[in-house]
């Protein structure tokens, strides 16, 4: 994939984020429910300072009540409520933008902890939207949300996967849990060349919410 | 997801027993049920803290079936309930206070080292009403008494 247009141009994408496709029972069972990513050069290291200064901005603009307050915003309930229908509690099992307000509180500071995680953090915060790094180089095909088969298992991850299990797939194996853990050596690490920002969409989030997410991802480990 | 709430009958699941159907309704209620909860603590933030929880179904994400759906619903049913409930006493109890205060101010003397504080009254910050005499020792032998008003917090 060419590289992301620079900033200026709204969300518009030349190529637009790729659509993964989520299988038929679960697209029936859970309407709304989609995947998408973008490709971006990229390593994983320390945080160039745009990133980190514009950290501590939403460092600044977060406080406690706006971390109470936003299980009412539409993006954020969608997740909790996503939570819910797939079985977890999402005050134990925090949505993405929950536990990173939840973070934000407990360290005073939106921490940097060096790229991809420091894009992931903005991009998440600024939409809500749940977001997540491959290292796009150890994928195979088109990514998809499919339930896992009798006998699959998570690389890394003692014995298999409780049958049912969603995962987030490349054409190969499951890649990582749905807002779970990631396979071992699917994740951007020392050797990782090339980043996959995927988001996960849920009911009641719009496209252009994720388009934005991966955009302003993309950008920040684009600029490293 | 207002496509979602804004179907608010029954009349989309067939009598017969689509199960899909009911568990696209039992979903349509789980949220709308958390929208009412995540207002219910806003609301109470930070007076009181209502307790959100609903057990998990599951350990790992899965496509939960009926039953599950179902418990889910019911508990979060059970939580805004119990947070109404918990939401009133204390409103009630703010009410109390606040008539409490107003006597205070009107008769100092009749409520002698009464220390109400905004927190008391379910308003932001800590500042206090403190029911005091005036001139200390000799005040409280002489009977004048005030109500002293704090300055707020700390900085």
């Amino acid at each position: 994939m060419a590289g992301v247009e620079a900033a200026g141009s709204g969300v518009g994408w030349e190529p637009p984020p790729e659509q993964g496709w989520v299988a038929p029972h679960l697209a029936a069972e859970l309407p709304g429910l989609g995947i998408a990513w973008v490709e971006v050069d990229g390593r994983p290291g320390r945080s160039p300072e745009p990133v980190r200064r514009r950290l501590r901005g939403l460092s600044d603009r977060f406080f406690g009540a706006a971390a109470i307050q936003m299980r009412e915003r539409p993006v954020p309930w969608a997740y909790r409520v996503f939570f819910r229908q797939i079985g977890l509690d999402p005050d134990h099992t925090r949505t993405p933008i929950e536990q990173l307000a939840l973070d934000r509180l407990h360290d005073g500071a939106f921490k940097s902890r060096g790229l991809p995680a420091d894009a992931l953090t903005i991009a998440t915060v600024e939409t809500g939207i749940a977001l997540r790094a491959f290292d796009a180089e150890q994928l195979e095909g088109r990514l998809c949300i499919r339930d896992s088969a009798p006998g699959e298992s998570l690389a890394g991850r003692p014995g298999e996967l409780p049958h049912g299990t969603l995962t987030i797939a490349d054409e190969r194996t499951p890649v990582g849990l749905l807002f779970g853990a990631t396979a071992e050596g699917r994740g951007m690490e020392r050797g990782t060349r090339r980043a996959a920002i995927v988001a996960v969409q849920v009911n009641g989030v719009s496209q252009m919410a994720v388009d934005e997410a991966l955009r302003t991802a993309a950008v920040s480990i684009e600029r490293s | 997801m207002p496509q979602l709430l804004d179907r608010d009958t029954l009349a989309g699941i067939c009598a017969g027993g689509d199960e899909r159907l009911a568990r696209a309704e039992l979903r349509r209620q789980i949220g709308r049920l958390e929208r009412h909860l995540g207002g219910l603590v806003a609301e109470a933030f930070p007076r009181i803290r209502i307790d959100a929880g609903v057990a998990a179904a599951s350990r790992e994400p899965r496509a939960i079936g009926l039953g599950e759906l179902e418990r889910v619903r019911d508990a979060l049913a059970t939580r805004i309930a119990a947070g109404r409930r918990a939401l009133g006493e204390q409103a009630e109890l703010e009410t109390r206070n606040r008539e409490l205060l107003e006597r205070m101010l009107v008769e100092p003397a009749a409520y002698k080292w009464v220390r109400i504080t905004r927190d008391d009254l379910g308003e932001p910050g800590c500042g206090h009403w403190h029911s005091r005499p005036r001139f200390g020792l000799l005040g409280m032998l002489m009977g004048w008494w005030r109500v002293k008003v704090s300055s707020g917090c700390p900085l």
